[in-house]
């Protein structure tokens, strides 16, 4: 069973991303729960959206605690919140960007780090507003590529299936993503 | 079909699906998002029904059992606060032999004020005759509104289908949607022999004096123990048209066991977990979930737990004054039996507090390992 | 302004019920706000019906005037809605 939380701020569609992994796992056959993190939301605040996948039927129900990856859509709460707090030595750390992973010497150390630049993306293909783009299928396009949880095909179909509006730029936005996430090669 | 959904659109489109033709509610965290998608789907023409705004619960229910006593298919959603202003209207539906089915997201009573799960405000409901059942799932709830109905109208007894605040609400999962067709089919139109109809006129609930109220009150727990034996035919029958079948228990790795963990609703889904792990251990525990909580299973409960070594129960809830409601239902379905083993009742998770796989198997690890319960209630994770 | 954090132990230490431990002094709501609304004072008749029905207590009377208190308001537009000459707007937060 793999289990990812996606960091963001309240407004910036982090649910959104984990529901739209969901349905693509689901899409592929392959049992899956997505939830956010159980309390009242506020535009602005730090929200966390997680997702559990397995190859058979989800049993546990509780929070996630320690997840294998995480996703961080703002890359502002790096030095806001502990974004790492409970993740497992060696899981992924996606973050949007325009840093390099070596910009992240105390990640480093103990996680594998991604960067993609989300918001020249989601700036790119009319996503959100210039002073707030919506990152969230870009990223997704990023977070398929270095996981491999779902293949891009299923992730675009399920993206096209959630989003509320521009299904096809949305599409464009998480290819482009998958195609330019930078990652140091083990 | 499959589709993700959350567990209040479980509810809806178990709703939708059922063909109900009156919801009558109003909105209350966390149940605001049946509501909105009802009111969406009945705008858009999927569900041809009468959505009626109401000020309050209290009226919700209200309007619910106009529109019943008229003979129509009815449903509304609540929680918490919500359930409990609507309780005198529990009272009446079941009085009135009105089959409403009601939604309720498991939400523990304030103040202090919250939003996260406990299973206090269903449970004070408890003695009013509503039929109740706990689901684990998101699948469960769907397919559970569809057979509340089938026991319902035949019953003529009101429903409550219950799930976890946020735990199901708010999770999404895979859900199945049974072919409307085939709904149809096991699900037939209500059709009740007596309703309000002008053409053929009569007053319903009028006074009753002793000489009369006894009788009554009797008929509803006829029609209550009944249900039993049609919880068990339609979920059969559920089973056998849908591939999914339900009945009042689930049992899961009992037939050795000699510690067996009783829980119920998302706690039970967790314990599957945490069996298995011990299990792993070589360990000889089950788990027995208790799907339906009214009418009580009692005949269950006897003959899957006399003759085990001990009994553990975990409570999501709390009769002030006397302990874990599930427990006291279980010991008391058990007393006077032979064979009858010693129970552990434990109450965590109150306001929604996590229950994790780690927490359950300790339960069952510190059962192990006392010869007999220390107190009527054991508080598990409370700071004190 | 205080700014505590009391952390308690046990449920022996808690209070009985849930207790703020300062007042809405400190807890500033009109950080929430997306939108906020702003009153052309040319055409306000000073009814004072958007004080009546703010439900947050976030507008205040001074000289006469209906005066929006921004510390407070939220930005749930009701004043708005109520405004019998529709003189109050709302405008975009950060514009």
């Amino acid at each position: 069973m793999i289990e990812i939380r996606v960091h963001g701020r309240g407004g910036q569609g982090a649910v959104v991303a984990s529901k739209a992994l969901a349905i693509a796992v689901a899409n592929e056959g392959r049992y899956v729960q997505s939830f956010p993190e159980f309390g009242v939301e506020r535009r602005g605040a730090p929200v966390y959206a997680f997702t559990r996948i397995d190859d058979k039927e989800i049993y546990v129900r509780t929070k996630i605690y320690n997840p294998d990856h995480i996703v961080v859509l703002d890359p502002t709460l790096i030095d806001a919140i502990d974004v790492t707090d409970g993740l497992k030595k060696g899981g992924w750390i996606l973050i949007n960007t325009t840093k390099k992973s070596s910009d992240f010497p105390d990640l480093v150390k103990d996680y594998r780090i991604a960067t993609v630049d989300a918001y020249s993306i989601a700036n790119k293909y009319g996503l959100g507003s210039k002073a707030s783009p919506i990152v969230n299928t870009a990223i997704l396009g990023g977070f398929v590529k270095i996981s491999g949880v779902v293949s891009l095909d299923t992730l675009v179909g399920a993206i096209k299936e959630v989003v509320p509006i521009k299904p096809e730029d949305n599409a464009k936005a998480a290819r482009e993503a998958y195609d330019s996430v930078k990652f140091e090669e083990e | 079909m499959k589709q993700v959904i959350m567990g209040n659109h479980a509810l809806s489109y178990g709703a939708m699906i059922s063909r109900v033709q009156v919801i009558a509610a109003y909105p209350i965290t966390p149940q605001t998002k049946v509501v909105e998608l009802l009111s969406e789907i009945c705008a858009d023409g999927r569900l041809d029904a009468e959505f009626i705004k109401v000020e309050s619960e209290h009226s919700a229910l209200a309007a619910c059992c106009g529109a019943s006593a008229v003979g129509a298919r009815t449903f509304t959603a609540t929680s918490a606060q919500g359930l409990a202003l609507m309780h005198e209207m529990i009272h009446w539906a079941v009085g009135a032999r009105l089959p409403i089915v009601l939604g309720n997201i498991n939400r523990a009573m304030g103040p202090p004020w919250t939003i996260w799960t406990d299973q206090n405000d269903s449970l004070s409901e408890r003695d009013t005759g509503c039929l109740q059942f706990y689901a684990q799932s998101n699948q469960e709830v769907l397919d559970t509104v569809v057979q509340a109905y089938k026991v319902s109208e035949q019953v003529l007894l009101p429903s409550m289908v219950v799930l976890d605040a946020f735990t199901l609400s708010h999770t999404s999962e895979v859900v199945d949607f049974p072919d409307q067709k085939l709904v149809d089919e096991y699900l037939p139109p209500f059709n009740p022999k007596y309703k309000l109809d002008p053409k053929e006129p009569h007053t319903f609930g009028g006074l009753t004096g002793p000489d009369g109220y006894f009788e009554l009150r009797y008929k509803i727990e006829e029609a209550i123990q009944d249900a039993k034996g049609l919880i068990k035919e339609t979920g059969k029958e559920f089973g056998e048209v849908f591939g999914r079948e339900y009945g009042m228990v689930e049992k899961y790795r009992m037939d050795d066991a000699d510690l067996v963990l009783v829980a119920s609703s998302t706690i039970a889904s967790t314990a599957h977990v945490a069996i298995d792990e011990l299990r792993e251990e070589g360990k000889k525990v089950g788990l027995l979930r208790v799907r339906v909580f009214r009418p009580f299973p009692s005949e269950e409960i006897r003959e899957l737990l006399l003759g085990r070594k001990k009994i553990a129960i975990i409570d999501r809830n709390i009769s002030f004054g006397h302990g874990g409601i599930f427990a006291q239902e279980v010991k008391s379905a058990l007393f006077n039996c032979k064979d009858s083993p010693l129970l552990w009742g434990y109450v965590t998770g109150i306001g929604g507090r996590d229950v994790t796989v780690e927490d359950i198997k300790e339960i069952i690890n510190d059962t192990m390992q006392s010869d007999k319960p220390e107190k009527d209630i054991l508080w598990k994770g409370v700071r004190v | 302004m205080s700014k505590k954090k009391i952390i308690y132990k046990s449920a022996r230490d808690i209070p009985l019920n849930a207790m703020s431990v300062d007042t809405m002094l400190f807890n500033k709501t009109g950080a929430w706000r997306n939108v906020r609304p702003v009153i052309d004072y040319e055409k306000c008749i000073k009814c004072m019906i958007c004080w009546k029905f703010c439900p947050d207590i976030s507008i205040y009377i001074e000289d006469d005037k209906p005066v929006i208190d921004y510390d407070y308001c939220k930005g749930c537009g009701i004043c708005v809605e109520e405004c019998p000459k529709k003189c109050i707007s709302l405008v975009e937060e950060g514009k």
